[in-house]
């Protein structure tokens, strides 16, 4: 049987928390960090996650209020979370776009150094002049650069991290000989970094941090299956995951790699009741405050295009068409590419329902992914697995902190008793908890 | 008369010797507990700080070039993430990160001291740091910075002066993070539930910095820091550095070699403060003075001890700061000493670690306190607090 491999994410920004729910406490205070940690580690999970944001999203040129705002940095936070924990993975995403390898590497392998080898990585690029107002760098990246910066800054911080060898901190004091000759050398030139001097941290306890990536472009999928020891996956139904899953493990073979040593984590979110009807109610509540009046004119506007303000949720969709090329809703992913086409299929199944804005916001918000009592959500989330939908997941809970108690009292014994899921770690560092092996060497991935 | 103490934190102790002390740690220097046995006994010693060194590039014996010694410590960890890292260890000693500023993003920077002060409940602070080593710039590729020679590594004025523009780019990522601090007044999170708006947009600002070496838009992704604005502290040997600090730091540390040259030191900044108009009414500048301390029960253990780790490091132990041997009472003499000249504490190095760093908490600090010269108990919860700094206002909040 696959062991089934979960992770936990602290939500940043989106409407997935809801805030307005009295039990969502503060999203800066370190004590809800350590808190959804501390649970994550009673639960076993592999590791916990922060994604990253650069700047404060944007909706008709003011600050977007209506979600959560206000994040800490992450590494800062997972180096914190490293002395109240003991073998929870500790992951971030950090750009590669508005950062140098040399710093990056640095910082990734003393977060490993100073947390015993529970290290990770999510890398991903910006590339939007938006965020870059904020840095030097300033904004634009040509997105077809994207991936050959990423895959380069990449496997520049691997040459980094190799640059210290296994043992070369000799710690000699009889012979006075602290270091070994060398130590931390390094010399790249390439197409965007060209960089040559002394590295400053020793290798840490994984050798490399867990590197983690996001792509479900063609691009996106070649360069994980090539560089990356996790993939995230925005695939949690069943089908397009099973699809998404054998794509990408079929791409393994021509690197050297075995399935193993790529896991695919889709995101998803867990409700747990008593019963199956209990959680179905309780899912359709939170869906409904993630998706409030306010929310679902404004990401209606974001696909728009347009200032929507005039008109009411709990009416119809607007009769103007939507404005192709204006960006209303900045720094917010979702609402990037592809807007006419959703606002076509959003009018159509608006009409063919007889759904007002809200309605249709709330239909196509998805609802939450695993849905029932202890058993039928254990039961779901392991025939997922089995059936090579996924490795396991990175949950997200819609309260911060406490949003997870439910899925680690009650669901992860389930797993548990199933013989899918750890009773204890096993292993000390990430690598071990997600059965990866030893790290790529620059050489072997490219 | 009281003053206020911290200490230093680099490697194995400040001797370029110290890793190969009897009961130095050298094999732990990458790893938390060593780091956290350090500041954990920081803290028992009733300590205002510690600050951690750090660099965008390995240590040199020479100031202004890499070299190819085996025999001294090589290699070291990101400050903030130890800081932070120590953060939850700790309840009330400031943890104060070097930060380069010439090689790094503003932006993440300042991110990053705040979320230190979040996760700390207000006791962060930061050292800025230029990058005077101009091989660094190499692993980036960006930009070069001046190449220092021999000769202006020998007198502080002369590499101040080749170094002035990175002072001045140092000033605006100091101004930037300020900003960035205050970006978000202290109420801008209000959850009204009946608007659905989490936060009153209106009490965010962007900073808008535009200077010759970035622009930053802002407003922070962070929200206020819980001192407001964490305190910056920066180490100043010659005019230059001096104006720096009169400028951007909340504290300055100095390095003078007796009285004499502490009073000639502290006219200088007074000068300083003067020529850049900073009203010390509303914007007090905390006075250090740095010593190297070698620490022992008598002054002839102290030599000793000195003369070893000078005979194993093979030269005598060369310093920007006086460098004091001898025993804890007779330090407790030249700190009452040289206070009234007007430092406001000491910022003290260890010579090896954790001997001198313990000679430091169990028997400087106790003569200190016989004395009435130190605390007993902490009486503030945040870094500013010890230092007796009031938390600023907003400079965006109105009213």
């Amino acid at each position: 049987m696959k062991q089934v491999h979960l992770a936990a994410q602290l939500p940043g920004i989106h409407n997935v928390t809801v805030w307005s729910d009295p039990r969502s406490r503060s999203q800066i205070s370190i004590d809800s960090f350590v808190r959804l940690a501390q649970t994550a580690e009673r639960g076993r999970f592999d590791f916990f996650f922060l994604a990253e944001g650069l700047r404060l999203r944007e909706h008709k040129g003011e600050i977007y209020d209506l979600d959560v705002v206000g994040r800490p940095e992450n590494l800062t936070v997972l180096a914190a979370l490293a002395a109240v924990t003991d073998r929870l993975g500790l992951a971030a995403t950090v750009n590669a776009t508005f950062n140098e390898p040399y710093e990056v590497a640095r910082r990734l392998a003393s977060l490993d150094l100073l947390s015993g080898g529970r290290a990770a990585w999510n890398v991903v690029t910006s590339f939007d002049a938006f965020t870059g107002e904020n840095f030097r760098r300033g904004g634009f990246l040509d997105e077809a650069d994207r991936y050959t910066r990423a895959a380069e800054f990449l496997r520049t911080a691997r040459e980094l991290w190799d640059s210290w060898a296994e043992g070369d901190v000799l710690a000699d004091a009889a012979a006075g000989r602290f270091v070994r000759p060398g130590a931390g050398r390094f010399a790249h030139r390439g197409e965007h970094f060209d960089i040559e001097g002394r590295f400053t941290t020793p290798r840490g306890p994984q050798g490399h941090p867990v590197v983690i990536q996001a792509g479900e472009s063609e691009a996106g999928r070649e360069f994980a299956a090539s560089d990356a020891d996790v993939i995230f996956s925005k695939y949690s139904r069943l089908d397009e995951a099973r699809a998404f899953y054998g794509d990408v493990k079929a791409r393994l073979a021509k690197y050297g790699r075995t399935h193993a040593q790529l896991k695919i984590l889709p995101t998803a979110t867990a409700v747990v009741a008593d019963t199956d009807a209990e959680a179905v109610a309780y899912a359709d509540e939170i869906t409904r405050a993630q998706v409030s009046p306010q929310t679902a004119i404004a990401h209606l506007e974001g696909v728009w295009g347009r200032d929507l303000s005039g008109y009411d949720p709990d009416g119809p969709l607007p009769d103007v068409d939507p404005e192709p090329d204006s960006l209303v809703l900045k720094g917010h992913s979702v609402f990037r590419k592809g807007r006419e086409e959703t606002a076509r299929r959003w009018r159509k199944l608006a009409e063919e329902r007889g759904l007002s804005i809200r309605e249709l916001m709330i239909e196509v918000h998805g609802g939450q992914t695993f849905v029932g009592s202890p058993r039928t959500v254990a039961d779901a989330i392991d025939h997922f697995v089995q059936s090579d939908g996924a490795d396991g997941f990175v949950l997200v809970p819609h309260l911060t902190p406490g949003g997870l108690d439910d899925v680690v009292d009650r669901v992860v014994p389930l797993l548990q008793e199933k013989g899918v899921f750890r009773t204890e770690y096993a292993g000390t560092t990430l690598r071990d908890h997600l059965g990866l092996g030893a790290p790529l060497s620059p050489t072997e991935a490219s | 008369m009281t003053l206020h103490l911290a200490v230093a934190l680099d490697g194995a102790g400040w001797h370029p010797a110290a890793w190969r002390a009897p009961d130095a740690r050298p094999a732990e220097l990458f790893s938390p507990g060593y780091w956290a046995d350090l500041v954990t006994e920081a803290e028992r010693g009733l300590l205002d700080f510690v600050t951690l060194e750090d660099a965008l590039g390995q240590q040199s014996a020479a100031f202004h070039r890499p070299d190819d010694r085996t025999d001294q410590v090589r290699g070291g960890l990101d400050a903030v993430l130890v800081a932070a890292r120590l953060a939850p260890l700790t309840r009330h000693i400031g943890l104060v990160p070097t930060t380069n500023v010439t090689h790094t993003e503003p932006f993440h920077v300042a991110i990053g001291i705040a979320t230190l002060d979040h996760a700390s409940r207000g006791r962060a602070g930061w050292r800025p740091q230029i990058a005077s080593r101009a091989a660094d710039a190499r692993h980036f590729g960006r930009r070069t910075t001046p190449q220092l020679t021999d000769e202006d590594v020998l007198d502080p004025e002369r590499i101040a002066a080749r170094l002035r523009p990175l002072f001045a780019e140092a000033a605006d990522v100091v101004e930037v993070a300020r900003r960035l601090w205050d970006s978000w007044e202290d109420d801008a999170e209000i959850r009204d539930t009946a608007t659905g708006r989490f936060v009153d947009r209106a009490k965010l600002h962007a900073v808008d910095f535009e200077g010759p070496h970035f622009s930053v838009r802002g407003p922070s992704i962070t929200p206020r820091p819980p001192q407001g604005q964490p305190l910056v502290a920066s180490l100043a040997h010659a005019s230059v550095p001096y104006e720096f600090a009169a400028r951007a730091s909340d504290l300055v540390f100095v390095t003078p070699h007796d009285r004499a040259d502490g009073r000639r030191i502290l006219g200088e900044l007074d000068t300083a403060l003067r020529t850049t108009g900073r009203d010390e009414g509303t914007r007090p500048l905390k006075r250090f003075a740095d010593l190297v301390v070698l620490l022992d029960d008598t002054e002839a253990a102290a030599g000793a001890r000195k003369e070893r780790l000078d005979a194993l490091a093979g030269a005598a132990l060369a310093s920007d700061a006086h460098v004091f041997t001898g025993t804890p009472a007779g330090l407790a003499d030249l700190l009452l000493d040289w206070r009234p000249l007007g430092f406001d504490g000491f910022r003290l190095r260890p010579a090896t670690l954790p001997h001198d760093l313990e000679a430091v908490t169990r028997a400087l600090v106790p003569e200190l306190q016989r004395r009435g010269a130190f605390r007993t108990a902490y009486t503030a919860t945040t870094l500013r607090g010890h230092l007796g700094l009031e938390r600023p206002a907003n400079r965006y909040a109105k009213g």
